[in-house]
């Protein structure tokens, strides 16, 4: 694959040939729900390759998440996270602002809240996560107005960054933090690290407990090794093994509790167990651990054919569910969808992920990861891959940090630029 | 042929990445490495240039943050099929 192949340039040709109106009509459908950092991606591939594309995002704005903590932290203002979608309308991307309510995989019919009915050839669902609030007893929407998860960037964000800034000195926060698969596997740890900048710097006798239900987690070795660094006398840990899962919490007294403890919080931020959003299980194609199965070539459902699941709501093996993952299967998602509604096999992919995560201002660190299928799962390729050394001069944390910021910029220009 | 290929891109735009077909590894640089970016654009750079980058990150010759560890997952046939698509893309 040196070179541009005949078959390449037939395929341009192809692409160039279905874009002319008197062709419209048969070009292939593809819907894609959901309008984050992977569906909007697909969305611009597939038109690209002369796909016609209808995006259905229920949200006029995309709130991102990435850099979400930054603003809980007072270090980046809430407008740097929202985007509309006016670039994907300019670039000829037909965007459906409305809930998808029900899909008809037989019929291959999307319905939408609206009355809509929306015909494809493939579905490509990229709907995010949906927070459990069944899983921690007491936690429920309610009590996400109280102690807020801010796990979806948002209202739930400006709540959480509010509640910090009128904390008095000598308040305490108490953060509880889910057991594996969640959301940015690193952003807990990421916020904690800065709501401790927030204490250290603006209210000194204050303190963060962090609650975790489990024992290790993502770039653990450097955040640790930062913690006691910066934070010794903000942030205290308490794993699985210690007592860290939380057992409920009761918003009116403030208490979040665990086997072995109760905690009284002037701020309380509950990060609660999550599934692929709602749409994956209508659709059929979410298993009973609420996430999807996929062909690690072409993010297939397993479960439903005709249907292609990418970013966090999918099994992606060893891939992490991050803004980048998504960004990155949706590439490949993309392509494979065009080279089936073509009859080409698709290739076989090889995926990239780059997690930064900001442990003060100016110090960044990073865990990169290059992914293979290796049979029926995205397996990490051998030798990739790993964390920013633990040792490591300051001007590297610096860069890093630079980088994680010149990332953000980039991805959201693509995307939704 | 690459002259054609170039000439039909440049009339596609943006568009180049998708109908080139990016050999694996390939679609996930220009999260990063897109035009005005501190990282570096990397759409449109001579296929040696980013070839031997990849190599010497490989080796860690060359130092990098992030790209040492990339650049280990790709052997120097994929490292170069990744040049050379991204030589032609044009931004």
């Amino acid at each position: 694959m040196t070179h541009p192949t005949r078959r390449r340039l037939l395929a341009a040709g192809a692409a160039l040939a279905f874009s002319r109106p008197a062709l419209a009509q048969a070009k292939p459908k593809v819907v894609v729900i959901g309008g984050g950092f992977g569906g909007a991606s697909a969305a611009r591939d597939l038109h690209r390759g002369g796909i016609d594309v209808t995006l259905v995002e229920a949200s006029p704005t995309y709130v991102s998440c990435p850099f979400s903590n930054e603003v809980i932290a007072g270090l980046q203002p809430m407008q740097a996270q929202r985007f509309g979608y006016e670039g994907l309308a300019r670039a000829g991307i037909r965007v459906v602002h409305a809930r998808a309510e029900s899909i008809d995989a037989d019929g291959r019919r999307v319905s939408l809240a609206d009355g809509a009915s929306l015909p494809y050839d493939r579905l490509v669902l990229s709907p995010g996560v949906d927070l459990r609030f069944d899983a921690i007893p007491g936690y429920d929407s309610g009590a996400a107005e109280v102690m807020p998860h801010a796990w979806k960037a948002g209202a739930q964000t400006e709540l959480l960054a509010r509640q910090l800034e009128a904390m008095p000195d000598g308040g305490t926060v108490v953060m509880a933090v889910p057991a594996n698969p969640y959301r940015c596997p690193p952003g807990p740890y990421e916020r904690a690290s800065l709501i401790a900048h927030v204490l250290k710097t603006r209210k000194p006798g204050a303190k963060l407990i962090v609650l975790d239900a489990k024992d290790t987690f993502s770039k653990q070795k450097l955040f640790e090794s930062a913690w006691r660094a910066l934070y010794p006398d903000q942030l205290e840990y308490v794993p699985l093994a210690q007592g860290g899962a939380v057992t409920g919490v009761d918003p009116a007294s403030m208490t979040v509790r665990t086997d072995f403890s109760e905690y009284k919080a002037d701020v309380a931020c509950i990060i609660p167990p999550q599934r692929a959003g709602a749409i994956a299980a209508i659709a059929g194609v979410a298993d009973r651990s609420g996430w999807c199965p996929i062909d690690p070539v072409t993010f297939e459902s397993r479960l439903v054919p005709g249907i292609h699941v990418i970013g966090d709501a999918a099994i992606a093996g060893a891939m992490p569910k991050s803004a980048f993952s998504a960004n990155a299967q949706a590439h490949i998602c993309a392509g494979a969808v065009i080279d089936l509604l073509a009859g080409r096999p698709p290739g076989t992919p090889k995926l990239i992920n780059t997690c930064y995560s900001l442990v003060a201002p100016g110090y960044g660190i990073s865990v990169a990861g290059v992914y293979h299928s290796a049979g029926e799962v995205l397996a990490d390729v051998e030798g990739a891959g790993g964390t920013s050394p633990l040792d490591a001069p300051a001007s590297l944390r610096e860069q890093e940090a630079l980088y994680a910021a010149d990332w953000y910029r980039t991805i959201t220009r693509q995307v939704f630029g | 042929m690459r002259a054609a290929l170039l000439v039909l891109l440049t009339g596609l735009g943006p568009a180049g990445a998708a109908e080139l077909r990016p050999p694996p590894g390939a679609a996930a640089c220009a999260g990063c490495h897109a035009a005005g970016a501190a990282m570096g654009a990397i759409a449109g750079r001579p296929e040696d240039e980013t070839a031997a980058a990849l190599a010497a990150y490989r080796t860690g010759e060359r130092p990098a943050s992030v790209m040492t560890r990339i650049a280990k997952g790709f052997s120097d046939e994929e490292s170069r099929a990744i040049a050379t698509y991204w030589a032609q893309v044009r931004e």
